[in-house]
């Protein structure tokens, strides 16, 4: 069994610390809260001498990125982090390196977007990349933004992969909040990480590579279909295949998302992130009552896995989707869809509706979580779809 | 000082068959540049006339490790690969001797690639950034850039009824590299060969950022006919339009003199 140590660290100082075992060759640092600390606390690392780092302080989100595609271009292991509007910035590069097939892994704090101006949790910002071509993993507490990243390298280094990869966390709810954590010893990560083996290098001055050259009408199409490769077959299998690795070696067993007293439920949440924690005391006490209410997690965002949640959710009478952003298409939130999409071709589909929630950091409660499992059963009841799918929990209305 | 003879021998640095129109002149300023270097190079360009030309896939013209990545990002994408390579060598990854010049047109650098220049220069990354400067967006079909100079015709500065021209004299993006304090900064010209070799050589020997503002002749943009692109270097640089100097260490010196 792996070195066991149990440590108090917030979401961000875990994610420094990942960072320092995984000790990239180059870093882009660009400041926004709530994710600043990660690049301030490892920028410490960089100047005690504890890392090899490159540490490049950009004059924008928009270079940071743009450094980061340099540097894995020419061969370096290169991570960068952000939140919000810093990640709307660099919005093209996010799609320039998915495009290039980089396996850069960046932490990225869930803060909402502007405007109005917001720097607290809401899950927008991944959300409005989610067509870039970059996976997404999110995490509910401290431990899974540690343990996330370290498995990201993996996943998105791996041969059958080469996408860049976001690490998702709750601004403030996480990123600031201090929780009990199981560190890896130094040595385990960088031996479950790897050497990085770079598919090419611009720095292989005897085999001259153009990198991002222009293609016309006759190469486009099938360049993108390459990316669509590893999001359609190849991103779930690996993940599962570097969380059992992760099980075994630092036992820890994750999925793609994970299924929370599902066996048997009748009804069901599916949520990302922090929220899930919430809900759990919420079902646990659900079932003291004989109530069969269960919730599926999402890790794995992108791809999303729709035939595994199908699979999970086509005994359950009702399900509630929980978004903590608007997709603003005039039905609910971009989970929701995906969900809905997913269950569609279920000979017996769970009468499916929308909780849009959290936005801006507007808390949400144990008391909104009963209210919806409340719903649901009235659902489950009637059996009858609601007039109503899209709620919007906790506003003033 | 550039010596013809040496120069000859490194033969054709940049691969015919690239798209440039006829008569442009950068790929004369990118065979001068390139062929001024007498180390390893890791080029880079930002979106424009250059980079949409010479990089259509399949096919490359060059002939060294080459990336583009986005418009206003030659700086900061090179600056990156900089960063790597001082992070691989410093490890004891990487032995090669390599230097790095990224190119911008006027669009590229003075406008929308300003921020990220600007940002490279002040870290200090040992690089060479070269703006090929031909006064305008040519690539998206001849709008004003803040190089355009006042009163000149473009599509979006048309001469009309109303209004004739560009209103704005051009920005002095050479004087605001002079004042980022890097160990060189220069402006150049292709007619003036021997002048622009020996800077790109000056450029690629300081320990630090380097900057050239390179003129560059367009004949769709300008309305010449094509053999004339040297003829309109060398009229701009002997009318004093574009002066050539350079500035070693915040020291001025004038090289034309006409």
């Amino acid at each position: 069994m792996a070195t066991k140590e149990r440590i108090a660290l917030t979401g961000n100082e875990a994610t420094a610390m990942a960072m320092k075992q995984i000790n990239p060759d180059v870093c882009a640092a660009y400041p926004i809260t709530p994710a600043t600390e990660i690049m301030q606390i490892f920028a410490t690392y960089v100047a005690d001498g504890l890392v090899n780092t490159e540490l490049v302080t950009v004059e924008s989100e928009h270079s940071a990125m743009s450094a980061t595609i340099g540097a894995c271009c020419a061969g370096a292991r290169s991570m960068t982090a952000t939140s919000s509007q810093g990640l709307a910035y660099m919005f093209e590069m996010l799609y320039i390196a998915a495009g290039l097939r980089l396996p850069i892994v960046m932490p990225m704090v869930n803060r909402a977007l502007s405007a109005p101006i917001n720097i607290h949790c809401d899950h927008g910002d991944s959300m409005g990349t989610r067509d870039a071509g970059w996976i997404q993993i999110n995490a509910e507490n401290v431990q899974e933004s540690y343990d996330n990243l370290i498995m990201a390298m993996r996943i998105a280094e791996h041969p059958e992969v080469q996408l860049p990869a976001m690490v998702t966390f709750d601004g403030f709810i996480i990123s600031h909040a201090m929780e009990p954590v199981d560190v890896i010893s130094d040595a385990e990560v960088q031996e479950f990480i790897g050497k990085y083996k770079p598919r090419f290098s611009l720095l292989d001055i005897d085999n001259p590579i153009t990198v991002g050259a222009i293609d016309f009408n006759d190469y486009y199409f099938e360049h993108r279909r390459a990316i669509a490769e590893p999001m359609i077959n190849g991103v779930i299998k690996v993940t599962e295949e570097v969380s059992d690795e992760f099980a075994k070696k630092f036992g820890r067993k994750y999925g793609i998302f994970q299924e929370y007293r599902m066996d048997d439920a009748e009804v069901a949440i599916v949520v990302l992130g922090s929220a899930a924690g919430t809900a759990k005391y919420v079902i646990d006490e659900l079932r003291q009552k004989g109530i069969k209410a269960g919730m599926i997690k999402i890790r794995l965002f992108r791809p999303f896995p729709y035939k595994q949640l199908a699979e999970a959710l086509k005994d359950v009478k009702a399900v509630a989707v929980l978004d903590r952003s608007d997709a603003l298409a005039g039905m609910g939130g971009p989970v929701f869809g995906e969900v809905r999409s997913a269950l569609y071709d279920l000979p017996v589909r769970p009468i499916t509706t929308n909780y849009v929630y959290g936005l801006g950091g507007r808390d949400i409660t144990l008391d909104h979580i009963r209210g919806v499992y409340g719903d649901l059963l009235s659902i489950a009841n009637e059996d009858k779809v609601p007039a109503n799918l899209v709620t919007y929990l906790g506003v003033r209305e | 000082m550039a010596n013809l003879k040496e120069l000859s021998k490194k033969g054709k640095t940049l691969a015919s068959g690239h798209r440039a129109c006829a008569g442009c002149t950068f790929p004369i300023i990118l065979r001068q540049v390139l062929a001024a270097a007498d180390t390893p190079l890791v080029c880079g360009s930002a979106t424009g006339c250059m980079e949409v030309t010479t990089t259509i896939f399949p096919y490359t013209s060059w002939k060294t490790p080459f990336i583009h990545s986005a418009f206003e990002n030659a700086a900061a994408t090179i600056s990156g690969v900089e960063a790597a390579y001082s992070s691989l060598t410093r490890q004891g990854k990487y032995d090669k001797e390599v230097k790095f010049i990224t190119f911008g047109g006027d669009g590229g650098t003075y406008d929308i690639g300003l921020q990220s220049l600007s940002g490279a220069m002040e870290r200090g990354h040992n690089m060479l950034y070269v703006c090929y400067n031909n006064e305008a967006y040519m690539n998206t079909g001849i709008q004003r850039s803040s190089a355009t100079p006042k009163g000149a015709e473009t599509t979006t500065t048309p001469i009309g009824k109303a209004r004739q021209g560009k209103q704005q004299y051009k920005k002095d993006l050479t004087a605001i590299m002079v004042a980022h304090n890097i160990p060189y900064v220069a402006q150049a010209a292709p007619s003036h060969w021997n002048d622009l070799i020996t800077k790109v050589q000056k450029a690629l020997a300081v320990d630090g950022p380097a900057f050239i503002n390179v003129l560059m002749p367009c004949r769709l943009g300008w309305s010449f006919q094509p053999q004339y692109g040297m003829q309109m270097a060398r009229d701009a640089v002997n009318s004093c339009y574009w002066p050539l100097y350079e500035v070693e260490n915040g020291v001025y010196k004038i090289n034309s003199k006409p």
